[in-house]
């Protein structure tokens, strides 16, 4: 089908060949609306694996050497593990593949006028080895010695030597999986960007591209910028595992805290990489459900680019204890705390939005109203943590990680939410259950702020991370702090059982809801304008595009929009 | 415009008229990633260079690199990579006028990576390995990486030069080859600057 591919001229016969097999149409498409759905649903099963992993390492925290329901008894090196997979699985395999590849492949072709991505051959291809990844990370739970227990940052030499990650296997498996997804969204990042470039519907000019796809193609740039250096950083892990070499050694002339330069030079850009999908997404949602033009377009866009060049300038924030030079600490105090003043910048720019719109409270506006929030707090926490003389107190407490969730939860559940909610109509051509996603809603974000805000409580405190059982360090127990610890891991299996919520309404309302029609949140970018669901090929015309992506409330017109392909 | 004739992508594609065809400018923004792994890869070592004991590099006991043969490998390089230029000037007046240049190109390319590998080989002898310290290491693997990207460019020119004298070659996959061999035509002198000297 690629070869002859779809233009999609005719809703009955979408491409001028007849229907296809179930294999051909969902499992070897190159549509790319397929490839964000199998992206989407990879990734929401990824997110299971994840979701059982915290429970069980943190069920072992706040109920320490008990047997834990579902898993069993929880050993030092499974709590390890489970820690480890549950940062490599959020963040590699929930959060780039529903932000990025899902949104995007998704979204793309459909907000900018076309009928497809501009290579779909290879765009399937990185679906293929995305999955391929996933199974090789999941292969590491099963192999001798099992997964990997160095933390998603694989510090050497704990990474590098079998005698001390006891993973002789599950440390090099790991290593393999995460490269192997690197390439697949390379791949991709290839794709969206000369999508873009190049296949943009007549009269869409670049300030008329809705600022999702913008961010999108920033975080596609920024991602495929920064993940050279961590690709040759981990050559050379993976060759110090496997053929000998001594890079990470220092006794043979290596460097440990090298890899933690290559590491983060790519891992703090990587936080701008599945952040801004998120914002875009937001920008959109408040647009619609607030009837009013997204404040200051040109100054978002711009803020995103510089945001993008300053966060290659932040990374050894991650190092002050690490034993870097205090001079340079101080330099990256600076440009760490300069970061802030964009992404703020950028929440002022959605409160402007908010402000005297015609605000309508459904499903998808609650999340991204909540976004607003919990990563305002997030943000604000980070203040603390790039002052290099509070994080020497701060760093490896629970308070690091209380700051890191308030920023990656909305990132990679509460946006991703409100963009699914707000884009379930076009994607299955129905309407999920408002009942239930409100319910979903609370119920995810107010266990949500039960298990984070004791945590900075805890951390705080001076509660060192990656403990696995604190009784046995008497020095470190603080058992006044227990109740808190138990508060977090009861608010978190609440948080958990909420998402069966969302997983009946998603699954029940994809067959069952009420059907959608192509434009029922009257919104005005062009995706809209397709069938919903689009057929292959997406528009019954290719459409010509007039205007900007957000005239909503115009003075003098009947409607309160103007859809961007509509003349006149 | 009439939706129903629309068959075919390159009809879609033709509804807007790219500045640069998609083929070269997917290979473009490759090419970026490209850059950023190798200057990772050369400030990995020169940090492990600038904290090398006593400052020496190589550290003692291990060989030096060969820095005159490869200043001739580096010219066949760069003479290999002026050869494309031209050919590629030629696709753009005759198509099938480019086919000498073009297969030049490719000799002198296969001729730098033979010599290379002539030269790991007397290097091995000396007792330069990848486990033999990081020196080494970061020889092997920097300069190996290199030789990959060679390797794959060069398949590909090869695949222009031979559906060239089928005729074809069409120039928007023509570019990006060029494209590529280009990159590692220039980052070689990097390479060999901040690797063997």
């Amino acid at each position: 089908m690629s070869a002859s591919a779809p233009a999609g001229t005719d809703s009955s016969a979408p491409h001028g060949h007849p229907e296809e097999g179930f294999f051909r149409k969902y499992l070897w498409s190159t549509d790319h609306k397929i490839i964000a759905m199998q992206y989407l649903l990879t990734g929401m099963a990824m997110a299971l694996i994840g979701g059982f992993t915290v429970y069980a390492f943190r069920m072992q925290v706040a109920f320490p050497g008990e047997s834990v329901p579902g898993f069993g008894q929880v050993t030092p090196g499974a709590y390890n593990a489970l820690v480890t997979s549950h940062g490599t699985v959020m963040i590699f395999w929930v959060a780039m593949p529903v932000l990025i590849a899902a949104f995007g492949n998704y979204l793309i072709p459909l907000m900018i006028g076309c009928d497809d991505m501009v290579f779909p051959r290879l765009n399937r291809l990185s679906y293929q080895i995305f999955l391929l990844s996933a199974v090789v990370f999941i292969a590491t739970f099963f192999v001798d010695g099992g997964a990997f227990g160095g933390a998603w940052t694989a510090y050497p030499p704990l990474s590098t030597k079998p005698e001390y990650s006891l993973t002789p296997l599950g440390a090099p498996l790991w290593l393999i999986a995460v490269a192997l997804e690197f390439v697949a969204f390379l791949i991709g990042g290839i794709n969206f960007v000369t999508t873009v470039m190049n296949s943009r519907a007549p009269g869409m000019k670049m300030f008329d591209v809705p600022i999702v796809v913008w961010m999108i193609i920033a975080a596609s740039i920024l991602f495929m910028a920064s993940i050279g250096p961590l690709i040759a950083g981990a050559m050379m892990m993976l060759m110090d595992q496997l053929a000998g070499t001594h890079f990470y050694d220092p006794t043979q002339g290596g460097d440990p805290v090298l890899w933690q330069h290559l590491f983060w030079f790519f891992g703090h850009p990587e936080v701008y990489v599945v952040l801004f999908p998120a914002l875009g997404i937001v920008a959109e949602v408040i647009t619609v459900f607030a009837r009013k033009k997204l404040f200051a377009y040109k100054t978002v866009l711009y803020t995103a680019i510089g945001t993008c060049v300053l966060s290659f300038f932040v990374w050894a924030h991650h190092q002050f204890v690490a034993g870097i030079d205090p001079r340079m600490a101080n330099v990256f105090s600076v440009t760490t705390l300069l970061i802030s003043v964009p992404i703020a910048e950028m929440l002022f720019v959605f409160i402007a939005t908010l402000y005297g719109g015609s605000i309508r409270l459904a499903t998808p506006m609650l999340w991204a109203l909540a976004f607003l929030v919990e990563f305002l707090l997030g943000g604000v926490t980070g203040i603390f943590l790039g002052a290099s003389a509070a994080d020497i107190y701060f760093h490896d407490t629970y308070f690091v990680v209380a700051h890191f969730h308030y920023t990656f939860f909305p990132i990679a559940f509460i946006a991703v939410f409100a963009g699914l909610t707000y884009w379930f109509p076009k994607m299955f051509g129905r309407m999920m259950n408002e009942t239930l996603g409100k319910i979903h809603f609370w119920g995810t974000v107010i266990p949500f702020n039960f298990i984070f805000i004791p945590l900075f409580i805890t951390g705080a405190s001076g509660d060192h991370r990656r403990i696995y059982n604190y009784n046995h360090f008497p020095d470190l127990a603080r058992p006044e702090l227990q109740d808190l610890r138990v508060l977090a891991t009861v608010a978190l299996v609440v948080l958990l059982a909420f998402q069966l919520v969302f997983l009946v309404n998603f699954f029940w309302s994809m067959r069952k809801g009420r059907k959608a029609e192509a434009n029922p949140w009257k919104a005005n970018t062009l995706e809209w304008a397709a069938a919903s669901p689009p057929p292959h090929g997406n528009f019954a015309e290719l459409p010509t595009v007039y205007r900007g992506p957000y005239e909503y409330s115009v003075p003098d017109r009947p409607d309160d929009y103007w859809p961007q392909h509509m003349p006149g | 415009m009439d939706a129903v004739i629309v068959k075919d992508r390159s009809a879609v594609g033709a509804r807007r008229r790219p500045l640069i065809p998609n083929a070269v400018l997917g290979m473009l923004i490759f090419i970026v990633t490209e850059a950023m792994f190798f200057a990772g890869l050369i400030s990995a070592l020169t940090i492990v260079r600038s904290s090398a004991m006593g400052g020496l590099w190589p550290p003692p006991g291990q060989p030096r690199l060969p820095v005159g043969q490869t200043a001739f490998n580096t010219a066949a390089l760069l003479v290999s990579g002026l050869l494309l230029l031209f050919a590629a000037w030629r696709f753009r007046r005759e198509a099938r006028s480019a086919r000498w240049p073009l297969l030049a190109s490719v000799l002198l390319g296969l001729t730098f990576v033979a010599l290379q590998g002539v030269e790991w080989v007397a290097l091995l002898k000396e007792g330069l390995t990848l486990t033999s310290g990081a020196h080494g290491g970061f020889f092997y693997l920097i300069i190996g990486m290199h030789a990959a990207h060679a390797v794959a460019a060069l398949v590909a020119l090869a695949v222009c030069l031979a559906r060239l004298m089928r005729g074809t070659l069409e120039g928007a996959f023509f570019g990006a080859a060029q494209a590529f061999w280009y990159f590692v035509v220039a980052v070689w002198p990097v390479l060999y600057l901040r690797v063997y000297f």
